[in-house]
Protein backbone atom coordinates (compact mmCIF):
# COMPACT_ATOMS: atom_id res chain seq x y z
CA UNK A 1 0.00 0.00 0.00
CA UNK A 2 1.36 3.35 -0.93
CA UNK A 3 2.39 5.24 2.14
CA UNK A 4 2.48 8.58 0.43
CA UNK A 5 -1.12 9.60 0.83
CA UNK A 6 -2.58 11.16 3.94
CA UNK A 7 -4.82 9.67 6.56
CA UNK A 8 -8.47 10.48 6.51
CA UNK A 9 -9.34 10.84 10.14
CA UNK A 10 -12.69 11.11 11.77
CA UNK A 11 -13.32 11.36 15.47
CA UNK A 12 -16.87 10.40 16.27
CA UNK A 13 -18.76 10.66 19.53
CA UNK A 14 -22.11 9.04 20.13
CA UNK A 15 -24.04 12.17 19.38
CA UNK A 16 -21.81 14.12 17.04
CA UNK A 17 -18.82 14.10 14.77
CA UNK A 18 -16.08 15.80 16.75
CA UNK A 19 -13.40 16.30 14.13
CA UNK A 20 -12.67 15.08 10.66
CA UNK A 21 -10.08 15.84 8.07
CA UNK A 22 -6.77 14.88 6.53
CA UNK A 23 -3.86 14.18 8.79
CA UNK A 24 -0.28 12.97 8.61
CA UNK A 25 -0.10 11.20 11.95
CA UNK A 26 -2.46 10.12 14.70
CA UNK A 27 -1.21 9.21 18.16
CA UNK A 28 -3.49 7.43 20.62
CA UNK A 29 -3.20 5.26 23.68
CA UNK A 30 -4.61 1.76 23.45
CA UNK A 31 -4.85 -0.86 26.16
CA UNK A 32 -1.44 -2.09 25.01
CA UNK A 33 0.24 1.29 25.05
CA UNK A 34 0.82 4.33 22.89
CA UNK A 35 0.40 3.85 19.19
CA UNK A 36 1.26 6.14 16.34
CA UNK A 37 -0.48 5.67 13.01
CA UNK A 38 1.07 6.85 9.79
CA UNK A 39 -0.39 6.58 6.30
CA UNK A 40 -0.17 2.99 5.02
CA UNK A 41 -0.74 1.42 8.42
CA UNK A 42 -2.12 -2.10 8.34
CA UNK A 43 -5.84 -2.47 9.07
CA UNK A 44 -6.44 -2.77 12.75
CA UNK A 45 -9.01 -2.52 15.46
CA UNK A 46 -7.89 -1.53 18.92
CA UNK A 47 -9.47 -0.64 22.20
CA UNK A 48 -8.46 2.69 23.63
CA UNK A 49 -7.10 2.65 27.15
CA UNK A 50 -9.52 2.95 30.05
CA UNK A 51 -10.53 6.37 31.25
CA UNK A 52 -10.32 9.63 29.43
CA UNK A 53 -7.35 9.63 27.11
CA UNK A 54 -5.87 12.10 24.73
CA UNK A 55 -5.67 11.50 21.01
CA UNK A 56 -3.26 13.76 19.18
CA UNK A 57 -3.76 14.43 15.53
CA UNK A 58 -1.39 16.32 13.28
CA UNK A 59 -3.42 17.60 10.36
CA UNK A 60 -1.86 18.32 6.98
CA UNK A 61 -2.66 21.97 7.49
CA UNK A 62 -3.09 24.01 10.59
CA UNK A 63 -2.16 23.41 14.19
CA UNK A 64 -2.23 20.07 15.99
CA UNK A 65 -5.57 18.84 17.22
CA UNK A 66 -6.04 17.20 20.56
CA UNK A 67 -9.15 15.23 21.40
CA UNK A 68 -10.21 13.79 24.73
CA UNK A 69 -11.93 10.47 24.28
CA UNK A 70 -13.47 8.16 26.83
CA UNK A 71 -14.61 4.58 26.40
CA UNK A 72 -13.74 4.18 22.77
CA UNK A 73 -11.89 2.28 20.13
CA UNK A 74 -9.74 2.95 17.14
CA UNK A 75 -10.09 1.46 13.72
CA UNK A 76 -7.72 1.77 10.80
CA UNK A 77 -8.39 0.55 7.32
CA UNK A 78 -7.18 1.75 3.99
CA UNK A 79 -5.84 5.01 5.39
CA UNK A 80 -9.14 5.76 7.04
CA UNK A 81 -8.77 6.22 10.75
CA UNK A 82 -11.86 6.24 12.90
CA UNK A 83 -11.73 7.07 16.57
CA UNK A 84 -15.08 6.14 17.96
CA UNK A 85 -15.92 6.92 21.55
CA UNK A 86 -19.08 7.25 23.58
CA UNK A 87 -17.82 10.57 24.86
CA UNK A 88 -15.33 12.64 22.93
CA UNK A 89 -14.58 16.30 22.65
CA UNK A 90 -11.89 18.64 21.47
CA UNK A 91 -9.46 19.60 24.18
CA UNK A 92 -9.51 23.37 24.83
CA UNK B 1 -81.56 34.28 18.96
CA UNK B 2 -82.95 30.96 17.87
CA UNK B 3 -81.93 27.81 19.68
CA UNK B 4 -80.65 26.21 16.49
CA UNK B 5 -78.49 29.18 15.63
CA UNK B 6 -76.98 29.21 19.12
CA UNK B 7 -76.05 25.55 18.87
CA UNK B 8 -74.29 26.09 15.56
CA UNK B 9 -72.37 29.08 16.90
CA UNK B 10 -71.24 27.01 19.87
CA UNK B 11 -69.97 24.29 17.57
CA UNK B 12 -68.10 26.79 15.44
CA UNK B 13 -66.41 28.27 18.49
CA UNK B 14 -65.47 24.83 19.76
CA UNK B 15 -63.95 23.87 16.41
CA UNK B 16 -62.05 27.16 16.33
CA UNK B 17 -60.45 26.63 19.74
CA UNK B 18 -59.56 23.04 18.88
CA UNK B 19 -58.02 24.26 15.67
CA UNK B 20 -55.85 26.75 17.56
CA UNK B 21 -54.43 23.90 19.63
CA UNK B 22 -53.87 21.50 16.76
CA UNK B 23 -52.34 24.24 14.63
CA UNK B 24 -49.93 25.14 17.43
CA UNK B 25 -48.96 21.48 17.90
CA UNK B 26 -48.47 21.12 14.17
CA UNK B 27 -46.11 24.09 14.07
CA UNK B 28 -44.18 22.93 17.13
CA UNK B 29 -43.69 19.45 15.69
CA UNK B 30 -42.71 20.87 12.32
CA UNK B 31 -40.01 22.97 13.94
CA UNK B 32 -38.73 20.04 15.98
CA UNK B 33 -38.49 17.57 13.10
CA UNK B 34 -35.54 19.46 11.66
CA UNK B 35 -33.64 19.19 14.90
CA UNK B 36 -34.53 15.54 15.43
CA UNK B 37 -33.44 14.76 11.88
CA UNK B 38 -30.17 16.56 12.43
CA UNK B 39 -29.56 14.46 15.54
CA UNK B 40 -30.19 11.27 13.57
CA UNK B 41 -27.73 12.46 10.96
CA UNK B 42 -25.18 13.40 13.62
CA UNK B 43 -25.35 9.99 15.28
CA UNK B 44 -25.08 8.08 12.02
CA UNK B 45 -21.26 8.20 11.66
CA UNK B 46 -20.92 6.61 15.11
CA UNK B 47 -23.26 3.74 14.49
CA UNK B 48 -21.83 3.25 11.01
CA UNK B 49 -18.27 3.10 12.34
CA UNK B 50 -19.28 0.65 15.03
CA UNK B 51 -21.31 -1.53 12.71
CA UNK B 52 -18.40 -1.61 10.30
CA UNK B 53 -16.02 -2.61 13.06
CA UNK B 54 -18.37 -5.28 14.40
CA UNK B 55 -18.85 -6.80 10.99
CA UNK B 56 -15.07 -6.81 10.55
CA UNK B 57 -14.63 -8.75 13.77
CA UNK B 58 -17.40 -11.15 12.92
CA UNK B 59 -16.24 -11.67 9.35
CA UNK B 60 -12.50 -11.85 9.80
CA UNK B 61 -12.02 -13.77 12.98
CA UNK B 62 -13.04 -17.19 14.17
CA UNK B 63 -13.62 -16.23 17.75
CA UNK B 64 -16.33 -18.27 19.38
CA UNK B 65 -17.80 -15.58 21.55
CA UNK B 66 -20.98 -15.82 23.59
CA UNK B 67 -22.25 -12.72 21.90
CA UNK B 68 -21.77 -13.85 18.32
CA UNK B 69 -22.56 -17.53 18.38
CA UNK B 70 -26.16 -18.52 18.07
CA UNK B 71 -27.34 -20.62 21.01
CA UNK B 72 -28.71 -24.03 20.12
CA UNK B 73 -31.90 -23.55 22.03
CA UNK B 74 -33.44 -20.17 22.64
CA UNK B 75 -35.65 -20.17 25.70
CA UNK B 76 -36.29 -16.51 26.13
CA UNK B 77 -36.14 -13.48 23.91
CA UNK B 78 -36.11 -9.83 24.89
CA UNK B 79 -38.15 -7.33 22.91
CA UNK B 80 -37.45 -3.64 23.34
CA UNK B 81 -40.38 -1.48 22.22
CA UNK B 82 -39.90 2.19 21.40
CA UNK B 83 -43.22 4.03 21.61
CA UNK B 84 -43.96 7.65 22.52
CA UNK B 85 -44.77 9.46 25.75
CA UNK B 86 -47.67 11.44 24.38
CA UNK B 87 -50.51 10.68 22.07
CA UNK B 88 -51.96 12.85 19.29
CA UNK B 89 -49.39 11.46 16.91
CA UNK B 90 -51.63 9.43 14.66
CA UNK B 91 -50.91 5.72 14.61
CA UNK B 92 -47.33 6.20 15.80
CA UNK B 93 -47.50 4.17 19.00
CA UNK B 94 -50.15 1.72 17.90
CA UNK B 95 -48.15 0.85 14.77
CA UNK B 96 -45.07 -0.04 16.76
CA UNK B 97 -47.10 -1.93 19.38
CA UNK B 98 -48.88 -3.91 16.70
CA UNK B 99 -45.57 -4.81 15.13
CA UNK B 100 -44.26 -5.86 18.54
CA UNK B 101 -47.31 -8.07 19.11
CA UNK B 102 -46.73 -9.73 15.78
CA UNK B 103 -43.09 -10.36 16.66
CA UNK B 104 -44.04 -11.72 20.09
CA UNK B 105 -46.51 -14.10 18.51
CA UNK B 106 -43.87 -15.31 16.09
CA UNK B 107 -41.37 -15.83 18.91
CA UNK B 108 -43.93 -17.70 21.00
CA UNK B 109 -44.80 -19.95 18.09
CA UNK B 110 -41.09 -20.87 18.02
CA UNK B 111 -41.38 -21.86 21.66
CA UNK B 112 -39.63 -18.83 23.11
CA UNK B 113 -40.75 -16.83 26.11
CA UNK B 114 -40.92 -13.12 25.51
CA UNK B 115 -39.54 -10.56 27.95
CA UNK B 116 -40.51 -6.95 27.31
CA UNK B 117 -38.55 -3.76 27.78
CA UNK B 118 -40.67 -0.69 27.21
CA UNK B 119 -39.70 2.83 26.27
CA UNK B 120 -42.35 5.55 26.37
CA UNK B 121 -45.47 6.08 28.45
CA UNK B 122 -47.80 4.86 25.70
CA UNK B 123 -46.18 1.43 25.65
CA UNK B 124 -46.41 1.35 29.41
CA UNK B 125 -50.09 2.28 29.41
CA UNK B 126 -50.79 -0.38 26.80
CA UNK B 127 -49.22 -3.03 29.03
CA UNK B 128 -50.82 -1.79 32.24
CA UNK B 129 -54.25 -1.76 30.69
CA UNK B 130 -53.85 -5.39 29.68
CA UNK B 131 -52.33 -6.24 33.04
CA UNK B 132 -49.22 -7.53 31.39
CA UNK B 133 -45.85 -7.39 33.02
CA UNK B 134 -42.79 -5.83 31.47
CA UNK B 135 -39.29 -6.51 32.68
CA UNK B 136 -38.39 -2.84 32.76
CA UNK B 137 -39.85 0.39 31.49
CA UNK B 138 -38.48 3.85 30.80
CA UNK B 139 -40.72 6.85 30.44
CA UNK B 140 -40.18 10.50 29.63
CA UNK B 141 -38.11 12.16 26.95
CA UNK B 142 -39.07 10.09 23.93
CA UNK B 143 -39.40 13.27 21.87
CA UNK B 144 -35.90 14.46 22.80
CA UNK B 145 -33.86 11.41 23.85
CA UNK B 146 -30.66 11.69 25.84
CA UNK B 147 -27.74 9.31 25.48
CA UNK B 148 -27.68 8.38 29.17
CA UNK B 149 -31.06 6.68 28.83
CA UNK B 150 -29.87 4.73 25.80
CA UNK B 151 -26.90 3.58 27.84
CA UNK B 152 -29.17 2.55 30.70
CA UNK B 153 -31.40 0.55 28.38
CA UNK B 154 -28.41 -1.08 26.71
CA UNK B 155 -26.89 -2.00 30.06
CA UNK B 156 -30.13 -3.55 31.28
CA UNK B 157 -30.58 -5.53 28.08
CA UNK B 158 -26.99 -6.74 27.88
CA UNK B 159 -27.12 -7.74 31.54
CA UNK B 160 -30.16 -9.90 30.83
CA UNK B 161 -28.38 -11.33 27.85
CA UNK B 162 -25.29 -12.31 29.80
CA UNK B 163 -27.31 -14.05 32.50
CA UNK B 164 -27.65 -17.80 32.00
CA UNK B 165 -31.05 -18.85 30.70
CA UNK B 166 -31.70 -20.84 33.87
CA UNK B 167 -31.61 -17.61 35.91
CA UNK B 168 -34.07 -15.86 33.66
CA UNK B 169 -31.56 -14.55 31.15
CA UNK B 170 -32.48 -13.98 27.52
CA UNK B 171 -30.82 -15.46 24.46
CA UNK B 172 -32.05 -13.02 21.87
CA UNK B 173 -32.57 -9.27 21.74
CA UNK B 174 -34.99 -7.65 19.35
CA UNK B 175 -35.90 -4.00 19.01
CA UNK B 176 -39.08 -2.57 17.53
CA UNK B 177 -39.12 1.09 16.55
CA UNK B 178 -40.40 3.51 13.93
CA UNK B 179 -37.77 4.16 11.30
CA UNK B 180 -37.79 7.69 9.94
CA UNK B 181 -37.83 7.31 6.17
CA UNK B 182 -38.94 10.83 5.28
CA UNK B 183 -41.46 13.43 6.37
CA UNK B 184 -44.45 11.44 5.18
CA UNK B 185 -43.28 7.91 5.79
CA UNK B 186 -42.27 6.28 9.05
CA UNK B 187 -42.13 2.52 9.04
CA UNK B 188 -42.28 0.33 12.12
CA UNK B 189 -39.24 -1.92 11.99
CA UNK B 190 -38.06 -5.01 13.83
CA UNK B 191 -34.32 -5.59 14.17
CA UNK B 192 -32.60 -8.48 15.88
CA UNK B 193 -29.61 -7.07 17.73
CA UNK B 194 -28.28 -10.25 19.28
CA UNK B 195 -27.17 -12.78 18.24
CA UNK B 196 -25.60 -10.54 15.64
CA UNK B 197 -27.27 -10.11 12.34
CA UNK B 198 -24.37 -8.40 10.75
CA UNK B 199 -26.01 -8.12 7.38
CA UNK B 200 -27.86 -4.95 8.12
CA UNK B 201 -29.46 -2.30 5.90
CA UNK B 202 -27.48 0.74 4.90
CA UNK B 203 -24.61 0.08 7.25
CA UNK B 204 -23.28 -2.85 5.27
CA UNK B 205 -20.27 -2.06 3.10
CA UNK B 206 -21.10 -2.34 -0.60
CA UNK B 207 -20.03 -5.17 -2.86
CA UNK B 208 -16.94 -3.37 -4.14
CA UNK B 209 -16.08 -2.29 -0.62
CA UNK B 210 -13.83 -5.12 0.45
CA UNK B 211 -13.36 -5.44 4.17
CA UNK B 212 -9.69 -5.67 5.05
CA UNK B 213 -8.04 -8.33 7.19
CA UNK B 214 -7.90 -6.86 10.64
CA UNK B 215 -5.25 -6.78 13.28
CA UNK B 216 -6.70 -6.78 16.78
CA UNK B 217 -5.31 -5.16 19.84
CA UNK B 218 -5.34 -6.71 22.44
CA UNK B 219 -7.04 -9.97 21.21
CA UNK B 220 -10.10 -10.37 19.09
CA UNK B 221 -12.00 -11.73 22.05
CA UNK B 222 -11.21 -8.79 24.31
CA UNK B 223 -12.10 -6.39 21.55
CA UNK B 224 -15.38 -8.22 21.08
CA UNK B 225 -16.13 -8.12 24.79
CA UNK B 226 -15.76 -4.38 24.79
CA UNK B 227 -17.27 -3.72 21.40
CA UNK B 228 -20.56 -5.55 21.61
CA UNK B 229 -22.14 -3.62 24.47
CA UNK B 230 -21.08 -0.46 22.64
CA UNK B 231 -22.67 -1.80 19.50
CA UNK B 232 -25.94 -2.48 21.32
CA UNK B 233 -25.78 0.95 22.87
CA UNK B 234 -25.34 2.66 19.54
CA UNK B 235 -28.15 0.68 17.92
CA UNK B 236 -30.52 1.52 20.76
CA UNK B 237 -29.48 5.16 20.65
CA UNK B 238 -30.07 5.19 16.93
CA UNK B 239 -33.49 3.60 17.38
CA UNK B 240 -34.41 6.24 19.97
CA UNK B 241 -33.41 9.08 17.68
CA UNK B 242 -35.21 7.58 14.70
CA UNK B 243 -38.23 7.06 16.87
CA UNK B 244 -38.15 10.68 18.09
CA UNK B 245 -37.91 12.04 14.56
CA UNK B 246 -40.75 9.76 13.48
CA UNK B 247 -42.85 10.86 16.43
CA UNK B 248 -42.55 14.51 15.46
CA UNK B 249 -43.25 13.81 11.80
CA UNK B 250 -46.18 11.63 12.70
CA UNK B 251 -47.60 14.23 15.10
CA UNK B 252 -47.15 16.98 12.58
CA UNK B 253 -49.12 15.02 10.00
CA UNK B 254 -51.83 14.05 12.46
CA UNK B 255 -52.22 17.63 13.66
CA UNK B 256 -52.25 18.97 10.14
CA UNK B 257 -55.15 16.76 9.22
CA UNK B 258 -56.89 17.68 12.48
CA UNK B 259 -56.53 21.38 11.64
CA UNK B 260 -57.79 20.79 8.12
CA UNK B 261 -60.70 18.88 9.51
CA UNK B 262 -61.48 21.71 11.93
CA UNK B 263 -61.46 24.12 8.97
CA UNK B 264 -63.92 21.92 7.18
CA UNK B 265 -66.20 21.72 10.22
CA UNK B 266 -66.10 25.48 10.70
CA UNK B 267 -67.05 26.01 7.06
CA UNK B 268 -69.93 23.57 7.25
CA UNK B 269 -71.30 24.93 10.50
CA UNK B 270 -71.01 28.49 9.23
CA UNK B 271 -73.21 27.53 6.25
CA UNK B 272 -75.73 25.89 8.56
CA UNK B 273 -75.66 28.85 10.94
CA UNK B 274 -76.26 31.27 8.04
CA UNK B 275 -79.15 29.11 6.94
CA UNK B 276 -80.63 29.06 10.42
CA UNK B 277 -80.26 32.84 10.76
CA UNK B 278 -81.87 33.44 7.39
CA UNK B 279 -84.80 31.18 8.14
CA UNK B 280 -85.22 32.90 11.49
CA UNK B 281 -85.37 36.30 9.76
CA UNK B 282 -87.77 34.94 7.17
CA UNK B 283 -89.99 33.63 9.92
CA UNK B 284 -89.91 36.94 11.77
CA UNK B 285 -90.85 38.83 8.61
CA UNK B 286 -93.67 36.39 8.00
CA UNK B 287 -94.87 36.91 11.53
CA UNK B 288 -94.75 40.70 11.25
CA UNK B 289 -96.46 40.65 7.88
CA UNK B 290 -99.06 38.24 9.25
CA UNK B 291 -99.58 40.46 12.31
CA UNK B 292 -99.89 43.65 10.19
CA UNK B 293 -102.36 41.91 7.88
CA UNK B 294 -104.45 40.81 10.86
CA UNK B 295 -104.49 44.40 12.27
CA UNK B 296 -105.28 45.93 8.85
CA UNK B 297 -108.04 43.43 8.32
Amino acid sequence: MAATSALTVSVVAADKEVWSGQASIVIAKTTEGEIGILPGHEPMLALLAQGEIEVRITPLEGPKVSVNADNGFLSVENNNVAIVAALAELAN
Amino acid sequence: MGAQLRVYRQKIRSAQTTKKITRAMELISASRIQKAQARVAAATPYSRAITRAVSAVATYSNVAHTLTTEPEKVERAAVVIFASDRGLAGAFSSNVLREAERLAELLRSEGKDVVYFLVGRKANAYFNFRRRVAERAWTGGTDAPVFEVAKEIADAVVEQFLKPAADGGVDEIHIVFNRFVNMVSQVPEVVRLLPLEVVEGVDVPGENDTLPLYEFEPEAEAVLDALLPVYIESRIWNAMLQSAASEHASRQRAMKSASDNADKLIREYTRLANNARQSEITQQIAEIVGGADALAG
